[in-house]
This record gives C-alpha cells, structure tokens and sequence, in this order.
C-alpha cells in the first residue's frame, strides 16, 4: 500500500487509462486527466502529491503545464513522460523542475520506483520546511 | 565546363600580360637599336669624310709645293740661262733636294720644241705643239696636267708653266713621280678593304686602286654625285658589299679624291651588338613567358583550389539542412510510432497484471498467455530499438547506463553484417575474450559505435578479406581493435576523419556522421577511439572504454 497519490496528465486516452488501471491495480490512489488545463484544475482543488506528466500533448503542453503546476504547488514532484524524439524537452523540464524523465513505452516497475524517490524527495522537502517553521515559532 | 572557364581566364591573362609586356620591350629595343645604328653610321661617315678632307688638303699642299717650286725657278731664271743643259740640270737637282718628286724638267720654247730636257727619257728636240697641253699651258699660264700616257707611253702627270720676255714666250714643264704620288694618296688607305684613288672629272683614274683597275682606265664611279665639300655616298659593288665612298674635288674642281670603305667590315661591330641585343631580349622574353605562366597557372590553381573549397562547403550545406529536413520528419514519424507503441506496451502489462488475479491461474492456457504476452512486450521493445537506431538519437541523448557485455555487444553487431559479409566473402573473425567484465554503459550506444566501425570495414574492403576484432581488458580500461585489410585511408584524410559531414564514400553512400558520431559516443563516455592506417594495405581502429563498475541493483 503507498501512501501517496498520483496524477496522470497525458492526452493519449488508451495509454491513460491503461496506466491508471495497472497503477491502481498495485494499490496507488490515481487518477487521470487528458490535457494541462484540468490537471491545473485538480491541483487547485486537492492536494495530490506526485504529477506523471506527458510532454507533448494538445492544447497546452507539458512544459508549460509544468511551469505552471511548480508556480501554484511547488512542492509537488513532477516526472515527465517523453516519447523518443524529444528528450531534450525532458531535459528542459528537469531544468524548470520536474524531478525525472521516463521514456515511453515505459516499464511500469520503473515508473513506480521513480514515484517512489519523488514521493521520498517530497516528503524530505516539507519536513525541511516543517522543521524551519517550527525554528521560526520557537524564536 | 568549369574547367574550361578556368583555361579560358588564364589564357586571357597570359596573353594581356604578355601583350603589355612584349609590345614596349621590344619597341624600345628596336627603338634603341635604331638610334644606336644610325649613330655608328652617322660616326663611320664623319671619319671617312674626315680622312677625306685631311688626305685632300695633303695631296694639294703636294701640288702646290711643286708648283711653287717651278714658279720660283722660272721666276728666277731666263730662257737663255736655263736653255744650257748645266744650268738646268743643276735646277733639277735642286728641285728634287728641296721638295723631290720630279722624274724629268725640259724647256720648251714658244713653237713647242723642247729645248732642253733633264730625265731619263728621250724627249729632246721633241715638238709638243700639237698636244693639248701645251695650249692650256698657253691660255692659263700655269698648269697641272691629268695623267696620260704621252710620247713616253707611261701614264704620268705634268706641272707645267709659261714665262714672257720681251719677245718670246717659253715653257718650263715637269713631270712628277707617279709612285711617289700615289703612296701619298695611298696612305689614306684604312682596314683591309679600305681603299684611296682619285678619278679626274670625266671619271678616269688617275692613280692605281689597292685592286685592281688599270690606270687611266673608266672608273664606274660617277664622279657628279659628289657635290661640294665632303660628300659621303653609299653604294653597292658587284659582289654585293656596302660600300662607303667619300669624295672630296681637288685641283680646281679636276680631280677627285676617293676614299672607300666597306661598310659591311665596319658594321660587324654593329652586327655583333644587334645580335647581343637580340639574345637578350630573346631571354627576357623567355624569363617573362616562364614568369607570366608560372605565376598566372599558380594563381588559377589557388582560385580554382578556393572555388572548389566554397563548393564543397555549399554542398555540405545542403547536406546538413537535407539531414536537418530529414531529422525533423523522422522525429514526426517517431512520435507517431511511438504512442501507439506505448499503448500496445501499457496493454500487454496490464493483461499481464491481470494474468496474476485467481480467476486465470487454473486456466489450462495461462502459461500460453504468458509467453505470447511476453513475446508482444519483446517485440515492442525490438520496434522501440529500431527506431532508436533508425533515428540515431542515442547520440544526442544521455547516455543511460545499464550493464553491458562487451563480447555480446560485437557477437550482436557482428550478426546484423553476416549476412551482407558472406555474400561479399569477408569473413568477420571475433573470439570472445571471458576476461572482459561487465562494464556500465549504454548498450544501443556503443553497438553503434561498433556498427560504425564494421560497416566502415567491410565498405574499406568491398569484396574478399577479413575483418579481425580482438579484445584486451587493462585495469581501468576495455580495448577493442578492429583491424581490416581494405583498401586503407590516405594519409591526407586521416586527420579528418572524425569531422562530422566528412566522408570518402560516393555521395547519397555515406552521410559522413558514423564515425564522427562514434567519436562523440565515445567520448562522452570517457573512452578514446584512434586510427592506424596504411594506404592499400588496410586500417585498425583502436576503441578504449573505460571500466565502469555498474551499481549493485
């Protein structure tokens, strides 16, 4: 059982919902959505830890969703998805901020042991800030 | 078509060049070599005119000397005195003591017998009155004969004079030396043609030539060309030769004094400078047509070397945006190939997720399943290599480390030429080397790199021959050696091998990116990759990787 949850963004709507079923399957509370503007949307709305982000998609791209989802949750992990002719989009958005790339078609047991270093890096992150608060009330 | 443009320029600028060069060289030669020629003329005529004028003046003070002389004794003496044989004798003497040159002296009275006579020849009692000297004599009082022969039949010159007394008028005539006179005139005789005579008016000669011409006989000379003074005239003998004549009138306008040069002797010196003239220009006509060629053929080479250098470039620019066109279409295709084949991949792993539930595990069929459902996610990885190797990518990505087995790598690279290999009969030649350790790396990466070498390899051979690759692991370094016995790289390409868009194959062969891309490849990865070659007999590439443990999984 992990403790995180995730959200696919990608406008592939087979891909999407097969990689929702297989995540699920192994006990992770996902869900999906087809384009950036209503990933923005969720995130707004609840809180969800880790973003698997697709980088070429319509309308919106994932760079700018990128960008974006860093400005309004900036603590949220975001790993990118790229099909082989643009990893050096992948490579910008892990400069923007994404915590890691994954190529497509990718290996599901990949994928997981990715979420879970992001999920690690997340929770390190807001224990950081947790512990900088509380620094901030003692004094 | 090029090639003809370029004869073409350089035939132009040769000619110009030669044009403006030639045209005043040898307008200035010719120009000097005329004005040199006429001056050497102008100087050859002076000094003949010259000896003309010096041998005229000496011949008259001859004449006058002996005229004098006569003058002196007839002015001196009396018919009577001088009619006794003694007394005339004894003048003669005296004569020839003071200034020499008489052969004989007679006394003629007034009907023309000669009186008395002094000489060597019989003239005594001889009567003159009938020859036409002796009215000349009469009317001029003085006179100085043309050579004749007389009654002596020797030809001869007479000075001759009448005297007046009270009733009769008497004649003293002498006859000069004609040896001794022309040794006078002779002495102007210059060189080894030069010659010195005088001709009387109507063109007779009056002294002997240095050859030839009998005296008294017609001269074929005219003697009216000669004018006043010193005249120079040029004429040409029988045989051809210029000849240089100079005359100058004596005597009253009666004799004419001839001195004759050979020109042609003269102008030797002058021949000899025309020719030294010649060779020269010739030389420097030769050193400017060595020179124009030389220098024009070495700048149409470096104009053509520089046009051919721009063209090249041109072409690789077309060649690079033809690949960028291309890179650019394929990456579309990839994408498009590549979502579907993710979600054949995301599909078969979700049947396979399901494969594990309970329901299915009593199936008769599940272990069918299983292997198809494995066999689907082998071949979509196949496609996605193919495409990564259709692309060449995996040089502009990262390299992504995973483990690899050196030995699988060759044994791999070298099945995918197998067959283009055999069908060429090159035999490709690798033994496994068990030392090898497993290194982490990229493996898609460095099958290209040794794709690369290999396809290079059996490209260098074409037809018949081996390929040997061998293996070697040093502590912190794998290195491999492929070797073929090809046709080898010049040693002017070596250098640039490795440049990208480099490439020695016929165009639409080779792209010239493989071994630039293996180069970057290995680089990237920390390694080396070096050539060793020798023309017709083959090229060993050398490739260093290092050793990279992978991380413990």
């Amino acid at each position: 059982m992990y403790e995180f949850s995730v959200l696919l963004v990608d406008d592939e709507k087979e891909f999407l919902d097969t990689l929702l079923k297989r995540l699920q399957k192994r006990k992770i509370k996902a869900t999906g959505v087809g384009s950036g503007e209503e990933a923005l949307k969720i995130l707004e709305e609840s809180p969800t830890d880790l973003v698997v982000l697709d980088v070429r998609m319509q309308g919106m791209d994932g760079i700018k969703t990128l960008r974006e989802i860093k400005k309004i949750r900036p603590l949220v992990e975001v790993i990118m998805l790229t099909g082989h002719a643009n990893v050096e989009v992948a490579v910008e958005g892990m400069e923007v901020g994404a915590f890691d790339y994954l190529m497509k078609p990718t290996d599901v047991d990949e994928l997981l042991y990715k979420l879970e270093d992001a999920y690690k890096r997340k929770k390190i992150q807001e224990q950081k800030i947790k512990r900088l608060e509380e620094e901030k009330n003692t004094e | 078509m090029k090639r003809r443009l370029y004869a073409n320029l350089q035939r132009k600028i040769i000619f110009v060049t030669l044009l403006v060069s030639f045209i005043p060289l040898i307008f200035l030669s010719v120009t000097i070599y005329y004005q040199f020629a006429q001056m050497f003329k102008g100087k050859i005529e002076e000094q003949i005119s010259y000896r003309a004028r010096v041998q005229s003046n000496s011949i008259e003070l001859f004449l006058k000397e002996r005229t004098a002389i006569l003058l002196a004794m007839a002015d001196a003496y009396t018919f009577d005195y001088l009619s006794d044989k003694n007394n005339l004798e004894k003048i003669f003497r005296i004569m020839n003591n003071r200034v020499g040159g008489f052969i004989d002296l007679g006394l003629i009275d007034s009907s023309g017998k000669h009186v008395t006579y002094i000489g060597p020849y019989k003239l005594l009692n001889v009567n003159y009155y009938s020859e036409p000297w002796f009215h000349e004599v009469e009317s001029k009082g003085v006179y100085v004969s043309d050579v004749f022969m007389g009654y002596r039949r020797v030809p001869h010159f007479i000075i001759a004079l009448q005297r007046q007394e009270t009733n009769k008028s008497w004649i003293l005539r002498a006859t000069i030396d004609s040896d001794v006179f022309e040794t006078l005139v002779r002495t102007a005789q210059v060189g080894k043609t030069g010659d010195a005579f005088i001709v009387n008016k109507a063109g007779f000669y009056q002294t002997r030539m240095r050859f030839g011409n009998e005296i008294l006989s017609k001269s074929n000379l005219n003697p009216t060309i000669f004018g006043e003074g010193t005249t120079v005239q040029e004429k040409m003998n029988a045989e051809g030769r210029k000849i240089l004549y100079a005359g100058r009138w004596l005597k009253n306008n009666n004799w004419l004094l001839v001195i004759s040069q050979d020109a042609t002797e003269e102008m030797t010196r002058l021949f000899k400078t025309k020719q030294m003239e010649i060779i020269i220009v010739t030389a420097g006509c030769l050193m400017i047509i060595f020179t124009t060629i030389f220098t024009t053929r070495m700048t149409i080479r470096r104009l053509e070397n520089s046009d051919r250098k721009m063209n090249e470039l041109n072409a690789q620019l077309v060649h690079s945006d033809k690949l960028a066109a291309l890179g650019k279409m394929a990456a579309g295709v990839a994408h498009e190939i590549n979502n579907p084949l993710a979600v054949i991949a995301e599909k078969t792993g979700w049947m396979e997720d399901l494969l594990t539930e309970e329901e299915f595990q009593n199936s008769q069929n599940l272990g069918e399943y299983k292997k198809s459902l494995h066999k689907i996610e082998e071949h979509v990885e196949r496609a996605r290599k193919v495409i990564h190797g259709m692309l060449g990518f995996a040089r502009r990505m990262e390299p992504h480390l995973e483990d690899v087995d050196i030995n699988k790598v060759i044994n791999e690279t070298i099945s995918f030429l197998e067959s283009y290999a055999r069908t060429n009969n090159i035999s490709i030649i690798y033994d496994s080397n068990p030392d090898l350790p497993i290194i982490a790396s990229d493996h898609s990466q460095i099958q290209q790199v040794f794709l690369n070498l290999l396809t290079n390899a059996v490209d260098a051979i074409g037809k018949d021959g081996t390929i040997n690759i061998s293996s070697k692991r040093h502590d912190l370094e794998i290195s491999v050696i492929v070797k073929d016995n090809g046709q080898g790289i010049p040693k002017e390409y070596q250098s640039r091998i490795f440049e990208p868009f480099f490439t020695t194959k016929k165009s639409g062969k080779g792209t010239g990116l493989g071994l630039s891309v293996s180069y970057n490849i290995v680089r990237n990865m920390g390694g080396t990759i070096t050539l060793e070659s020798e023309e017709g007999k083959g090229t060993i590439f050398t490739v260093k990787l290092p050793v990279v443990v992978p991380e413990k999984k």
